[in-house]
């Protein structure tokens, strides 16, 4: 069953936003969770990308992106009506939304993507939602409306200084846990280094912190292993056992180092749809080098 | 009498000429049996089969089958069928080949087995027909056995490609090959439509058979498989070079050709429950077959480093993603490590470090902490392997896995072992010997040392029990916990086999149409009384 794409937007210039047909995710699927798509049966790989939202009644997925290699890239080539081969999920465990009190919710770059489901889902539980969502600058920063819908109060930061305050996120959520009335919980998606700032900040005032993990998959059902990371020194799987940890538990530096394990063969290739991706959309094959 | 110095096909076919006419005046003696010679596999060239990922077995000639199949001796007792875990009529469909009736001989096999070319693969003959096999035992040498599982597969290929092979002899041309294609080959035949639904969860071996087994007996059937292609292990975990995609998608095909709908990119316990594939969607009885599930780590130090791999992540990547294509045809990027070892001892340890090979590693090393009389894999691929340059180290095992700064493998520190008595397994127990440690230099680690269950469904399925080691608990006709929900294979068995999963799905099946003809005549009796009312 391909999945055809029904809305597709530009958010910035490196992050896009579609809403996809996939019914029985959309109606299965609960803030946190993932999917594994592959774009064709030839020659794609599998990734995985969080559900940023769904629409169970109109049989949709939201996903947002960051074109950053070739599948995110050619993922952003597709237009409206283009389909996807393969979508497989809702994968990993939902989120475990309760009320805790007040909950402070960090989002970096393409990450506040993923928290905002899950700010949302904590909103409807009662929770005051104080929510920090940082890009480097203004042109990266996406869903700030949205934040403001469901925020109590909302922080918005550039590393650059070129929309809302010049700091990194870790900043402001000092200040948050600083306050008298401390928040009871953090929630922080983002890149790993920025997950690890947060999750040291919170530490330091006794504040639990979850943060969802985007390491490397092929399978995201548990069966290869390539997600793994250390949590408390003890190897855990994302797909299975997260994508959300413990943030105070988990070995980020680690888990940084791996994210790079094929980064030479994931750059050559992106150098190499970037050369001939004009040529691309047809349906040959998509690694063809020669001219003619 | 020749036998002895048969080297060419014309010699063969002359032997076989007379051997058969002997035969059929019913003079062909069991001594006369015994001396002709064990008949060969060609296979591709050690050092060309290094460079790339095509099949390693080509196939026996036709009349290498025949010869070979006239090597059986037709016991009585028949010890190879008591050797085969889904009982297969052996010497009846050998006995077919003898005489060129390869369609009937494949009907044979179809009776039991429903993927004859991926079991005449795959299958560990050497411990089950074959071991028991009286040519062999009387050799005091299995490999010498009739050679089972080559004659499955020459039988199942050429039922899958009549017309491939050159040589025919009289009557083989006759009505051979088509049983799979068109029938009236035992697969395709349908009963009338049930109106009763079987969701099979998984479409590796255990589930294509389930499949096809509850969907001869009339139902409308439905495999999910997680993965974006069907086949299961056969398709991320075998290789290429063991066992054709080709093939594989040749016994999908049949499935699908009987009406068995497949739907991919389906994961049971998050797509959809099994509570609710029964409660809301309408299937009357479910089959689990999802495989093994979660791969084995060592836990020792640096298995999150850089560089070690599941042997599962290592194959899927090779298999299933074909990133051995990488830069030509495929996305997927894979290691392609210098020096590799690979810890295990099993076909999946030899697969991985057979792919090694051909990814271009210059060293493998496959490290195994007991002897190569221990070792699970089949002979063959012990060979292949060993042939292919695979160095073994047996009675080691690592101790840590070294990394660099960057969190890069660079090498093993390993222990030695001694072999003490045996343990539960039955295998002799390796005891490491104290203060032997030693290093290997290496950029990669493969562990291939067994999986354990995948907790997908347990986390999903709170009605269904499960044992400590989170095996599902089924009885003697695969029936689980759960009314309607029959399981087998890797997840009931822990690590097993293609046949043996094949045979779970076969034992499921039955129990399922039975179950289904009860379930149909309650469930007329309600309707019936509503009516006279």
């Amino acid at each position: 069953m391909p999945h055809k794409i029904v809305s597709k937007r530009q958010l910035s210039q490196d992050i896009f936003t579609a809403e996809i047909e996939a019914p029985l995710i959309a109606q299965a699927r609960s803030p946190g969770q993932f999917v594994i798509i592959s774009i064709n049966n030839q020659y794609a790989e599998r990734i995985p990308l969080t559900i940023a939202d769904a629409d169970a009644g109109k049989g949709t997925i939201r996903l947002i992106w960051q074109r950053v290699g070739k599948t995110t890239a050619e993922l952003a080539d597709l237009q409206v009506g283009d389909e996807i081969a393969n979508i497989s999920g809702p994968l990993g465990r939902p989120t475990r939304i309760e009320n805790f009190g007040t909950v402070v919710c960090v989002g970096g770059g393409i990450g506040s993507a993923p928290l905002l489901p899950i700010a949302k889902a904590l909103k409807d539980a009662g929770n005051k939602i104080i929510s920090i969502i940082g890009a480097q600058s203004k042109n990266l920063l996406i869903l700030e409306d949205e934040f403001r819908r469901i925020s109590d109060e909302l922080i918005v930061t550039t590393d650059d200084g070129s929309y809302g305050r010049k700091a990194l996120v870790t900043e402001p959520l000092k200040e948050v846990c600083q306050r008298k009335a401390k928040p009871d919980r953090a929630f922080a998606i983002g890149p790993a280094i920025m997950m690890k700032f947060c999750a040291e900040v919170t530490r330091q005032f006794d504040i639990p912190i979850q943060v969802s993990l985007n390491t490397i998959m092929v399978d995201g059902t548990g069966m290869c292993g390539g997600c793994r990371v250390e949590i408390d020194g003890k190897p855990k799987f994302v797909c299975v056992d997260g994508p959300e940890f413990d943030g105070h538990k988990v070995n980020f530096d680690l888990m940084i180092k791996r994210l790079n394990a094929y980064s030479s063969q994931e750059q050559q290739a992106y150098e190499h749809y970037k050369k001939f991706s004009r040529r691309r959309h047809g349906d040959g094959p998509g690694w063809t080098t020669d001219n003619g | 009498m020749r036998g002895d110095n048969i080297t060419t096909e014309e010699q063969r076919r002359q032997l076989l000429e007379e051997l058969f006419e002997k035969k059929k005046a019913g003079k062909l003696t069991p001594a006369e049996r015994f001396k002709i010679p064990p008949q060969p596999m060609p296979e591709q060239d050690h050092n060309d089969r290094r460079h790339n990922v095509n099949e390693v077995a080509l196939g026996c000639t036709e009349t290498a089958a025949r010869l070979e199949a006239l090597r059986c001796l037709q016991c009585k007792n028949a010890p190879c069928i008591k050797g085969c875990p889904v009982q297969i009529r052996i010497k009846d469909f050998v006995a077919a080949i003898a005489d060129g009736r390869y369609e009937e001989a494949l009907d044979i096999i179809k009776e039991n087995s429903l993927l004859p070319a991926v079991c005449g693969r795959v299958c560990p003959q050497e411990v089950q027909c074959q071991q028991t096999c009286t040519v062999g035992v009387k050799f005091k040498d299995p490999t010498k056995a009739v050679s089972i599982g080559r004659l499955e597969r020459f039988v199942a290929d050429h039922g899958l490609a009549p017309r491939v092979r050159g040589d025919k002899l009289a009557p083989a041309e006759a009505g051979a090959g088509t049983a799979t294609d068109e029938g009236p080959g035992t697969s395709l035949a349908v009963a009338p439509q049930t109106g009763m639904r079987v969701a099979v969860i998984g479409s590796g071996p255990g589930g294509i058979v389930a499949a096809a087994d509850t969907r001869r007996a009339g139902h409308d059937v439905t495999i999910f498989e997680a993965f974006h292609k069907p086949g299961g292990v056969m398709v991320y975990g075998i290789p290429e070079f063991r066992l054709p995609k080709a093939i594989v998608q040749k016994e999908i095909d049949t499935v699908t050709k009987m009406g068995v709908k497949i739907i991919c990119n389906f994961i049971v316990g998050r797509t959809r429950t099994i509570e609710q594939l029964m409660n809301e969607d309408g299937y009357d009885a479910v089959y689990i077959g999802v495989g093994a599930g979660l791969p084995t780590f060592m836990g020792i130090e640096g298995e999150s480093l850089i560089g070690v791999y599941s042997a599962n992540e290592y194959l899927t990547r090779a298999n299933l993603m074909r990133a051995y294509d990488f830069g030509k045809s495929s996305d997927t990027p894979i290691a392609r490590p210098k020096k590799v070892a690979v810890i295990g001892g099993g076909n999946v340890a030899m697969d991985s470090a057979r792919m090694a090979v051909r990814l271009g590693a210059e060293k493998v090393y496959l490290v195994y902490r007991r002897t190569e009389n221990e070792m699970p894999a089949r002979i063959e691929e012990v060979r292949h392997a060993k042939e292919e340059g695979v160095e073994f180290r047996i009675l080691q095992s690592p101790k840590r896995i070294i990394g660099d700064e960057n969190c890069h493998v660079v090498g093993i520190e390993c222990l030695k072992y001694r072999l003490g008595d045996p343990d539960a397994s039955g295998r002799r127990r390796p005891i490491p010997i104290e203060g032997s440690e030693f290093t290997i230099d290496l950029d990669a680690v493969i562990i291939a040392i067994g999986n354990v269950a995948n907790p997908l469904i347990r986390q999903t399925t709170p009605a269904l029990a499960f044992n400590k080691r989170g095996n599902i608990i089924v009885d003697e006709d695969c029936k689980t916990s759960m009314e309607g929900v029959y399981a087998g294979g890797d997840i009931v068995l822990g690590a097993a086999t293609v046949i043996l999963a094949m045979g779970q799905g076969r034992i499921a099946a039955a129990a399922i149409n039975e179950y289904l003809a009860r379930k149909k005549e309650t469930a007329k009796q309600p309707t019936d009384r509503r009516l006279n009312i």
